[in-house]
């Protein structure tokens, strides 16, 4: 029973691990793609056009990874989680129904045109195409987040006498406290990919000396998009949610900013550290004092709860990687904001494209936005732990019952077996692009 | 609301059967028919544009089926894990074979994903045929051995198979022979699908030859069909008790008849869409008939001791069915929509489509 549990979470963590690779990509990416072809529109400047069309081919390839790895996840609902489904079915499914009738179709159907039909459609209706992908793709973000959302913090529902959960007010699922700040913390934070991508593939046109006009204008989108995205992850949408957590999950915001003792006179936050669990403190600790207090409750001397204030068996399974996660996170948050303000400084001056040690940095930054990106859901889905739907439904109690570990130990290898495939061609197929470039301006 | 939610599940996964089928065809005529590379480009060029939405019906209907009856996704999907499973890694070598191949102009490279794309569609027909035929046979519910269950009564484990192969055995497996002889039909129905596809929106070098294919296929289609009828008794005795209380409902078998015969004449239609038309009819029909005879009977056990998942027994609570029924009007006429935009724009012959524009 413990070994199938252990294999069930495996494989949903590395398989959604995987896919959340392409979605934080396309989101943003769809969003900077509409954003080029709109200044083209505007401008007929032709380079925007061959920009757009160069990053529609590295979004296709994406999307279609997106799209193949985001199958199991919805199956394995079923598949792993049976429990869970059949509870929970009533509430849930009603959200991810819902990602299936008003996104999925939307942005496949669009895509089609979008790839295939410039021609057909002329550019203003190929906009068209290209601004309805993107909402789709928005929009299949917020049901997931919706879906989420009601895991962590579950609202407008009952639980029926044979424990199943029952929708009592469908708008709920769509105002939760939890849903908006995640949401727009979720979707700047895929914007920071797509923008540090697009910089960086810029960066890496300018110093190579290849298709430098491209690289030019890619560096210049990437760098802007970038410095607005990365402040609003941290600042609103970064600090509602730690607030929320703060609010609706105490136990897993001590174990998140490592408080395992409820301080007096306000907490301090800490920098950097290592949790020891069997002594129960950091070890090697930096920090600051009264400063996580101000920032949670705007009063340097109000309480947080430290771990000692709960049951044991409420905290998170994995403290220390919930730590871990959340700390990496907001690390690397705070080191985007400041290269990029750095850029975008250098940028206003007019001499970002000279200045060669920056343009370094941007290209060899572009894995840690997709790190923190991960970390960031791992923050998210540790602190869930050790419940299925927050305070209601534990992980152990949804897993599905005929399953032995012996077949999801194998489907847990095959997928590994075939993601590292699908990576090393991901990589393969997104490097042949970059190196063969945009198209060249002549008409 | 049952009869409704039922019907909007099984429509949405007969149009998933008939467009992703179409495209399942076509790699099974580009892997046994086509043997010149413009014909294989063709191919893969007539569904590139819309393999990817066709598959989305598969994951809609999923999505309802989970939101409307949770029940059964939960029992279904845990007792079919493995050829669940096997069905995902297939659909993703599928696509990647389709989105691969033409990324690099390599003759190898080529070969690979053409293989990779054309035996992913086949044995994804084959999955998609024994899937039904295990829907149909049903499955030892709460895994009674001895007369006793060994799981709650609602879920079961499949293995892929069993020693002897056998549809009324206690330990049943996904593959016995009848299931097998669905998979059967299913793979011959959809080639044949895939070919009137073909023909209809290309102008391949093997159009002509595809009719005359199409033609001796459905000769072993029509001998595969009454072969599975005639022993539908021995699997499932009461499967035609709807039809004797409800005499209407013989308009989804004659539907699905008219487009059998229908294809016997594919050589002689003008307009290819006939031939086509006569498919989809063939297996919009074929589907509709099977799920007309189990209502409301969704997933049939095969023990005395526990009830069969029912439409009754599987549904969620009415509030929330009620509110997905606003929802969902709106969005099947966004989904309609769309389709006919997508349609529209890429009509006709897909010989001249180009990717991007390299």
């Amino acid at each position: 029973m413990e070994d199938m549990l252990f294999y069930d979470r495996m494989q949903f963590a590395f398989t959604i691990t995987f896919h959340y690779l392409f979605p934080q990509l396309t989101m943003g990416l769809s969003l900077i793609i509409v954003y080029f072809k709109w200044k083209f529109l505007r401008t007929d400047n032709l380079a925007y056009n061959q920009a757009a069309k160069f990053w529609m081919k590295i979004f296709a390839i994406n999307f279609s990874m997106g799209v193949v790895t985001g199958i199991p996840m919805e199956f394995q609902f079923g598949t792993n989680w049976a429990k869970f489904s059949e509870l929970t079915g009533g509430v849930v499914g009603q959200t991810l129904a819902m990602e299936g009738m008003f996104s999925f179709f939307l942005e496949s159907s669009f895509l089609g045109l979008f790839l295939f039909g410039e021609k057909l459609l002329g550019h203003k209706l190929h906009f068209l195409t290209g601004f309805l992908v993107f909402l789709g793709s928005w929009m299949s973000g917020w049901f997931i987040l919706a879906t989420n959302a009601w895991m962590q913090h579950p609202v407008g529902y009952e639980i029926l006498e044979n424990g199943k959960f029952v929708l009592t007010h469908f708008s709920e699922l769509f105002t939760n406290p939890w849903l908006l700040p995640a949401y727009l913390h979720n979707q700047a934070a895929s914007l920071v990919t797509a923008a540090f991508v697009v910089a960086s593939i810029g960066a890496f046109y300018v110093l190579s000396k290849k298709h430098k006009e491209f690289g030019v204008l890619f560096l210049k989108t990437g760098v802007v998009f970038g410095l607005i995205a990365a402040f609003i992850v941290a600042f609103p949408t970064g600090d509602m949610n730690a607030k929320n957590v703060a609010k609706y999950q105490p136990a897993s915001f001590a174990a998140m900013e490592g408080i395992f003792h409820t301080e007096e006179g306000g907490a301090e936050i800490v920098l950097i550290g290592q949790p020891n669990m069997k002594e129960q403190r950091l070890d090697n600790k930096f920090a600051v004092p009264n400063v996580l207090s101000f920032l949670t409750y705007q009063d340097w001397n109000a309480e947080v709860k430290g771990l000692n204030e709960f049951d044991k068996k409420d905290w998170p399974t994995n403290v220390p990687g919930l730590y871990y996660s959340y700390h990496i996170m907001v690390g690397l948050g705070t080191i985007f904001i400041g290269l990029m303000a750095l850029a975008a400084f250098l940028l206003w001056r007019g001499i970002l494209v000279k200045t060669k040690w920056i343009l370094w940095a941007i290209l060899f930054a572009v894995p840690f936005p997709y790190i923190a990106n991960i970390t960031g859901w791992y923050t998210a889905e540790l602190g869930r732990q050790p419940w299925l739907v927050y305070d209601l439904m534990r992980t152990t109690a949804g897993a599905s019952p005929t399953v032995s570990s012996g077949n999801t130990l194998f489907t847990f290898l095959g997928f590994i077996g075939l993601y590292l495939l699908l990576g090393l061609l991901f990589l393969l197929l997104v490097g042949k692009l970059v190196h063969k470039g945009p198209e060249t301006l002549k008409s | 609301m049952e009869l409704f939610w039922y019907s909007v599940l099984i429509v949405m996964l007969a149009v998933y059967v008939v467009f992703d089928g179409y495209d399942f065809g076509a790699g099974i005529v580009h892997l046994f028919f086509a043997k010149k590379e413009e014909d294989k480009k063709l191919i893969t060029k007539s569904i590139g544009p819309f393999w990817d939405a066709n598959e989305v019906w598969l994951i809609a209907a999923g999505g309802l089926l989970f939101f409307a009856f949770p029940l059964l996704y939960a029992s279904a999907f845990s007792g079919f894990y493995l050829p669940l499973m096997m069905i995902l890694w297939l659909l993703i070598f599928r696509a990647i074979g389709l989105e691969l191949r033409e990324q690099i102009h390599h003759s190898m490279w080529h070969a690979v994903w053409d293989k990779a794309f054309g035996i992913s569609s086949l044995l994804l027909a084959l999955f998609f045929g024994l899937a039904l035929g295990n829907v149909v046979r049903g499955v030892n519910l709460g895994g009674v051995e001895n007369g006793v269950s060994a799981y709650e009564a609602t879920y079961f484990f499949l293995p892929l198979w069993n020693s002897s192969l056998d549809p009324l055995a206690e330990r049943l497996g996904v593959i016995d022979w009848f299931t097998l002889l669905l998979g059967i039909i299913a793979v011959i129905s959809l080639t044949i699908h895939g070919a009137n596809w073909v023909i209809l929106k290309t102008k391949s070098s093997i159009n002509e030859q595809l009719k005359k294919i199409i033609f001796r296929l459905n000769f072993g289609l029509v001998f595969f069909l009454i072969l599975s009828i005639s022993t539908l008794d021995i699997v499932q005795p009461n499967i035609f008790d709807n039809y004797t209380e409800h005499v209407w409902l013989f308009i989804f078998p004659i539907l699905t008849t008219l487009g059998l015969l229908g294809l016997f004449w594919v050589r002689n239609f003008k307009n290819e869409l006939f031939g086509f038309l006569c498919s989809t009819l063939f297996l919009f029909g074929g589907f509709t008939t099977t799920a007309a005879a189990m209502y409301p009977v969704l997933l049939p056990s095969t023990n005395a001791i526990n009830k069969s998942l029912t439409v009754f027994n599987t549904i969620t609570e009415g509030y929330g069915l009620w509110v997905g029924l606003n929802w969902f009007f709106i969005g099947i006429i966004l989904v309609v929509l769309y389709f006919v935009v997508q349609h529209r724009v890429f009509k006709g012959k897909m010989d001249d489509i180009e990717y991007g524009d390299h």
